[in-house]
């Protein structure tokens, strides 16, 4: 049996930006078959889909889990508004993730806002040979920056509004970085418009760029086809393939953006 | 022990109890979760003649109770069904019904006859489907076309036939006497209510297809009338769905009349929720003390 619905106690819940909230849940059989840019399937009180959840960080010792989530709508509020103490009833680990293949190469990670925690794990594995650019509205609404440094990558925080870091798009920072580093791999993770602009430098540059695709989602086992998003077939087609089963990550050369 | 197993017209199902089409795609990835041998069938996912790309995202979106959906008939077509996805769930050891949608009559038919010559137990024929421009749904809502396909098929086809029923008509008794007509072996209901949400912001339809199928606990009232009212019309099987989400539920459809259910949307709430039926369904006839689960069908005492 490849996935788990497991119950799993809250054991550390904090706001790390306004909306945006850290939790830790314990949940041991799913903490140890984790792996980077994969998620879980969360029930939210009465509502009936689960709500996907990116998976920021998992210990398979302590068999924790650690979720960064945003309020988006109302199931993701009442998530928010749990304690301490409180279960929760989730599925997974579930979808494919982020290939790491070796954390001697030079890779580049780009997140935008609330798609930045999935992100993290491939950080710890490059470590110090990973350069983190992440973007957010303003300075209030910027998270992890403590995380990704103390993975021992470089990071450059990028606003909307100048705020803190670079004044501008994820995507400048990029081409800028681009222009005077080494780069072997690129990750992405965030609005599609972003992921759209980092696949093209990457292609134009001829590096590999996985990123981490989002759709309205249904069953999340890959059984319904509700969250498809489009991609090129061998012959170059168009096709619809799922985000929750083939996805989240996928490889950028395979995603059509315009679908 | 109460005996669970139901006869459907004369495929034997172990238990009452099948997983809905399209929700459970041919069983691989619910297989994940518990053997699917547990199941008395799986319906699987609306076969086309030809591969089939399905409507552009988004497909779904939750309403009160219930989610819309838009999917329109993604599949592989019924060659790859026939040569991948059917040898797998047989070998499984459930009961096998293919869902089969087509554009056109013939279409219908030569799907019928290429599943003749396989180990299908079931066609179910999916004149029901709101998500698509052609054929599905414009095949089930009148009493002539409902005719027209079910006897064309059943003059094709050596598996029995389950033709299952839309709820987006004025008298569903009487599309389902024309189904019994034509020669259905057996018929199931219902499938989604058309359905639409507007992102007010924006102004436009949730769904890229603007409009979907409504299922869920929501539709479950309308469900159970409907299979009542076609249950005293026919004198055929009904598998009754729409809604069922626990084994309350379940028992409440066979006592409208249905000899078995299938359970869809609830997979995405509780994978487990079938097993789920399956054992409370058990537990109640138990109770009762039922020596077959047949007996609740149709023992509803009206007012």
């Amino acid at each position: 049996m490849r996935y788990t619905q497991e119950t799993g106690v809250i054991i550390e819940k904090r706001e790390i930006a306004p909306g945006i909230f850290d939790v830790a849940v314990s949940l041991p059989v799913i903490a140890k078959a984790a792996h980077a840019g994969q998620f879980v399937n969360i029930i939210c009180g009465d509502y009936l889909l689960r709500r996907p959840i990116s998976i920021c960080g998992f210990d398979p010792e302590k068999g924790t889990l650690r979720m960064v989530f945003e309020i988006r709508g109302k199931g993701t509020k009442w998530l928010a508004e749990r304690e301490t103490g409180d279960t929760l009833d989730v599925v997974g680990p579930l979808g494919h993730g982020f290939s790491l293949v070796d954390n001697t190469k030079k890779a580049v990670i780009i997140g935008g806002g609330i798609g930045t925690p999935p992100l993290l794990p491939i950080a710890k594995f490059y470590g110090g040979n990973a350069t983190v650019i992440t973007g957010f509205r303003t300075a209030s609404a910027a998270i992890l920056q403590e995380d990704f440094e103390a993975a021992g990558a470089k990071t450059i925080l990028c606003t909307d509004d100048g705020s803190a870091g670079f004044h501008g798009f994820t995507t400048q920072a990029l081409e800028k970085h681009l222009g005077n580093n080494e780069c072997d791999i690129i990750y992405t993770c965030g609005p599609k418009v972003m992921m759209k602009g980092v696949a093209r430098l990457a292609e134009a540059r001829g590096i590999a760029c996985q990123v981490s695709m989002e759709e309205r989602m249904g069953c999340g086992v890959g059984a319904c086809l509700c969250c498809v998003c489009g991609t090129k077939g061998k012959d170059g087609d168009a096709q619809f393939t799922r985000v929750c089963l083939n996805g989240p990550v996928f490889d950028s050369a395979e995603v059509d953006w315009d679908a | 022990m109460p005996d669970m197993s139901v006869n459907l017209c004369g495929v034997k199902l172990k238990n009452p109890v099948i997983a809905a089409s399209g929700t459970f795609g041919y069983g691989m990835e619910f297989n994940e979760f518990y053997p699917v041998s547990r199941l008395g069938g799986v319906a699987c996912k609306g076969t086309t003649l030809k591969e089939r790309q399905g409507n552009p995202p988004p497909r779904i979106v939750e309403t009160d109770g219930g989610i819309l959906n838009s999917v329109g008939l993604q599949n592989p077509g019924v060659d790859r069904f026939i040569s991948v996805y059917l040898p797998w769930l047989k070998k499984q050891g459930t009961a096998v019904i293919a869902n089969i949608a087509g554009n056109t009559v013939e279409e219908y038919c030569e799907m019928a006859e290429k599943l003749s010559g396989t180990d299908v137990d079931i066609i179910e024929l999916n004149i029901s489907c709101p998500n698509v421009k052609h054929g599905g749904v414009s095949f089930g809502t009148s009493c002539e076309s409902v005719a027209e396909v079910t006897s064309q098929v059943k003059l094709r086809s050596k598996k029995p036939v389950m033709v299952k029923l839309t709820p987006n008509v004025t008298s569903i008794g009487d599309i389902a006497k024309a189904a019994e007509d034509a020669g259905a072996d057996a018929l199931s209901l219902i499938n989604t209510i058309t359905g639409m949400r507007i992102d007010i912001k924006t102004r436009r339809p949730i769904l890229r297809n603007n409009t979907g199928g409504l299922s869920g606990p929501a539709v479950f009232p309308v469900a159970v009338r409907m299979v009542r009212e076609v249950y005293k019309r026919v004198n055929i099987p009904v598998v009754g769905m729409g809604g069922i989400s626990k084994w309350e539920d379940a028992a409440e459809m066979m006592i409208a009349g249905a000899c078995a259910v299938q359970v869809g949307t609830a997979n995405f709430h509780d994978p487990f929720a079938c097993v789920k039926i399956i054992e409370g369904l058990e537990e109640f006839a138990k109770s009762l003390g039922l020596s077959s689960i047949t007996e609740l069908t149709g023992t509803l005492k009206e007012w």
